[in-house]
């Protein structure tokens, strides 16, 4: 069996090019300097694509066209390529994130402990699916595979804030005070 | 750096340190039930009684009972206490000689404590994470001395070789038999790199130990890279575990700056360079091909094997890939030596494993013993039972690559072979146990699923054979299936396994197959009821 391609570029942590390859984007969005300097942090190495693709991610909330393409540009890497690594991961996001985010994690302590259940109350309670957000925008309900929490299952996280032991009921409740009052 | 200055930031540190200390736990799980405000509920307990000057408070590692969390330990007097609330501060450290009796307190001696036996945990729980000198007071990095400056990398190789060691990951490779094979490899770029992506729905025992002790890990990669003779390193980190990130972020800043890592460690020839990878959420990428795509930077998909990633790894160069865990054992063989390393445990299986206990569980949390106790003893002495007295089921070892493991065989002795002859592996170290409640075949169709889902798509077998697979479940779970569903059920099963490209895929049927092997009435009991209402059989509506 022959060995795969491989990545183009020298492992020695040293030779990752200075030049600014990336033309300023043209619609001025300052996030992009942002990006710019993200792209330095990791000496526009092209194995760093995965870290600047998080970076990417933290500052525009999802990675739409242009900043795919913007990353690949200033990586000089295909576009091919960055679009089939992003696209690889569970972590990025090609929609926009509502106001708030419930997460239920599916991990295996947690579904013997009734997370399906929980989960099944919050879609009944949004009006959405797993892996959606509101039409309206104000919450986005997801799942995880395991947050290693397992010691207090079931867990969900409300808005980046991880809680253990939650029942049903007290969930729908949480999520239903986001829908009563859209500014907390 | 010199022993002797190791020794004196030991020294600076016990002098340093007040008559008495308060431990809190800062691993996740005691996070998310609130230890920070307890923390700070307690450093105001501390300025407002004036205590400044006698009693600290320190965060601390994992202390194991993570269902019962926060927990605090009061050093000395070990008293421990659970489920601590901040408004219960005050009456804590008011306690100089005696417990506070009105905070609930769990008991070191009981088993769940008492059973156990550390190597990886023996500081967890002590150690402070976020000071690189709490670690050193604690005989961190000595062993990374001795292997340098006492010992040549072949003894290294030689002594883990000696020690038994397995692999923790899952499989069990011998450790030292991996060590010798890139050490053997011409000499020239080589990797050493730390596989943290605990993807296993259930598992955390590498989340903990990265957590609550990153440099014995940390110490335990340059002795590696040392036998080997690797300069560069990685630890592969799942970006849901932001907290071990930052930790490890932290060990590798302060083991560089007091020159335990980077150029010239212990002023030897010795360099090693170690980064940090975040996995973006990708089970696949646990496999150590896969895992070496995805450093490059690319998708995470596996390739055949051989050649092995000993000889080729990362960017073609020879690579040593091991778990967490695996790590963490070698600074505890170099420094107590592999004859006191091999007594522990069984024939074939040394040492001692750290297990995720979990799911209906009284005691569930954090636990490591030695090789070859019974399962029995982990889940119902240590383990406490299941909590509301009910019945247990089956134990699950192993995620979606392992299987259920009936009450039954609750004797069986935890090593990698008598795990294997049941149809289970030892896995990476998640245990869940279930009770009467649980429905197996759902159980195997919630496996399926998840591989289903992480399936990377790269070959047939796994990319089509699980859907199919779960198709099946679905079908026979729902009472729609008969049984030439449940002999296709098992065909495909054996064709997936035989045929898949990694190792997601050749175990991905194992929770079907073990499930079928122990609780096949529970299949069987679908298909009857399937025949009593009587309906015509239908094409299968796959979900």
């Amino acid at each position: 069996m022959n060995a795969p391609p491989r990545a183009p570029l020298p492992p020695d942590g040293r030779s990752g090019r200075t030049s600014n390859a990336a033309e300023p984007h043209p619609s001025g969005d300052p996030r992009f300097k942002l990006l710019d300097a993200a792209l330095k942090r990791h000496r526009r190495r092209q194995d760093a694509l995965i870290e600047v693709l998080q970076s990417a991610q933290e500052l525009f909330g999802k990675l739409d066209a242009d900043v795919l393409i913007y990353v690949a540009r200033g990586l000089e890497l295909p576009p091919s390529r960055v679009y089939g690594t992003a696209t690889f991961y569970h972590m990025f996001t090609f929609t926009a994130k509502g106001e708030h985010t419930c997460t239920v994690c599916t991990g295996t302590a947690c579904y013997v402990k009734g997370a399906e259940q929980i989960l099944a109350a919050l879609e009944d309670a949004t009006g959405i699916a797993a892996g959606r957000t509101r039409p309206d925008g104000r919450i986005s309900l997801e799942t995880a595979r395991c947050l290693g929490s397992c010691g207090i299952a079931p867990v969900v996280v409300f808005d980046g804030g991880v809680e253990g032991k939650v029942s049903a009921a007290a969930a729908v409740e949480h999520v239903k005070g986001w829908l009563a009052d859209g500014t907390e | 750096m010199e022993p002797s200055d190791l020794d004196a930031i030991a020294e600076r540190e016990r002098a340093s340190a007040k008559p008495r200390r308060i431990r809190v736990c800062s691993a996740a799980g005691c996070l998310s039930a609130g230890a920070r405000s307890v923390r700070i509920g307690l450093e105001d307990a501390i300025a407002q009684g004036g205590l400044a000057d006698r009693v600290e408070v320190s965060d601390v590692g994992c202390m194991r009972l993570c269902c019962e969390g926060p927990l605090i330990q009061d050093d000395p007097g070990g008293t421990m206490y659970k489920r601590v609330r901040p408004e219960q501060a005050p009456a804590i450290v008011a306690a100089f000689d005696a417990p506070a009796a009105e905070v609930d307190q769990a008991d070191p001696k009981s088993a769940f404590f008492a059973r156990q036996f550390s190597i990886v945990l023996q500081n967890s729980g002590v150690v402070e994470p976020e000071r690189i000198e709490s670690a050193v007071a604690l005989g961190g990095y000595r062993a990374l001395h001795h292997a340098i400056r006492e010992m040549t990398p072949a003894q290294v190789v030689q002594e883990v070789t000696a020690s038994g060691l397995r692999g923790r990951g899952g499989a069990g490779y011998p450790t030292g038999l991996k060590w010798a094979t890139v050490a053997k490899m011409p000499a020239g770029r080589k990797f050493v790199v730390c596989n943290a992506d605990e993807g296993d729905p259930g598992a955390f025992m590498d989340r903990s130990v990265l957590e609550s002790d990153p440099h014995r890990v940390l110490e335990g990669m340059a002795i590696a890279a040392y036998a080997v003779g690797a300069d560069q390193g990685y630890l592969y980190v799942r970006g849901e575990y932001p907290l071990a990130i930052q930790r490890l972020e932290k060990a590798i800043k302060d083991a560089k700056r007091l020159g335990l890592l980077g150029t010239g460690i212990f002023d030897s020839p010795l360099n090693l360079r170690l980064d940090v990878r975040i996995g973006a959420g990708a089970f696949v990428c646990g496999e150590e091909t896969a895992l070496i795509a995805s450093i490059e930077g690319g998708r995470g998909t596996p390739r055949p094997r051989p050649p092995y990633p000993a000889e080729s790894g990362l960017w073609g160069e020879p690579t040593l890939i091991n778990n967490v865990e695996t790590f963490a054992n070698i600074p505890a063989i170099i420094g107590k030596g592999a004859a006191w390393f091999a007594s522990i445990g069984t024939e074939r299986s040394k040492g001692t494993k750290v297990f995720a206990l979990a799911g209906k569980i009284r005691n569930a949390g954090l636990v490591e013993v030695p090789m070859g106790l019974s399962l029995r003893e982990i889940v119902e002495e240590i383990g406490g039972g299941s909590p509301e007295g009910r019945p247990i089921k089956a134990v699950q070892t192993g995620g979606p690559s392992g299987g259920c493991i009936p009450a039954e065989h609750l004797d069986t002795p935890v090593d990698y072979e008598s795990l294997a002859r049941l149809g289970s592996i030892m896995g990476s170290g998640g245990m869940i146990v279930m009770d009467d409640t649980t429905d197996m075949v759902d159980v195997a169709k919630y496996f399926m699923k998840f591989c289903m889902d992480e399936s990377c798509g790269k070959c047939i077998p796994c990319r089509a054979g699980t859907v199919q697979l779960h198709g099946l479940l679905e079908r026979i779970g729902g009472g729609r299936g008969d049984r030439t569903d449940l002999a296709k059920l098992e065909s495909l099963c054996d064709m997936v396994k035989a045929t898949s490209l990694c190792g997601l895929g050749q175990s991905a049927p194992n929770p079907v197959l073990s499930t079928l092997r122990f609780f096949r009435s529970e299949y069987e009991s679908r298909l009857e009821d399937r025949s009593s209402e009587a309906a015509p059989a239908t094409n299968s509506p796959r979900g």
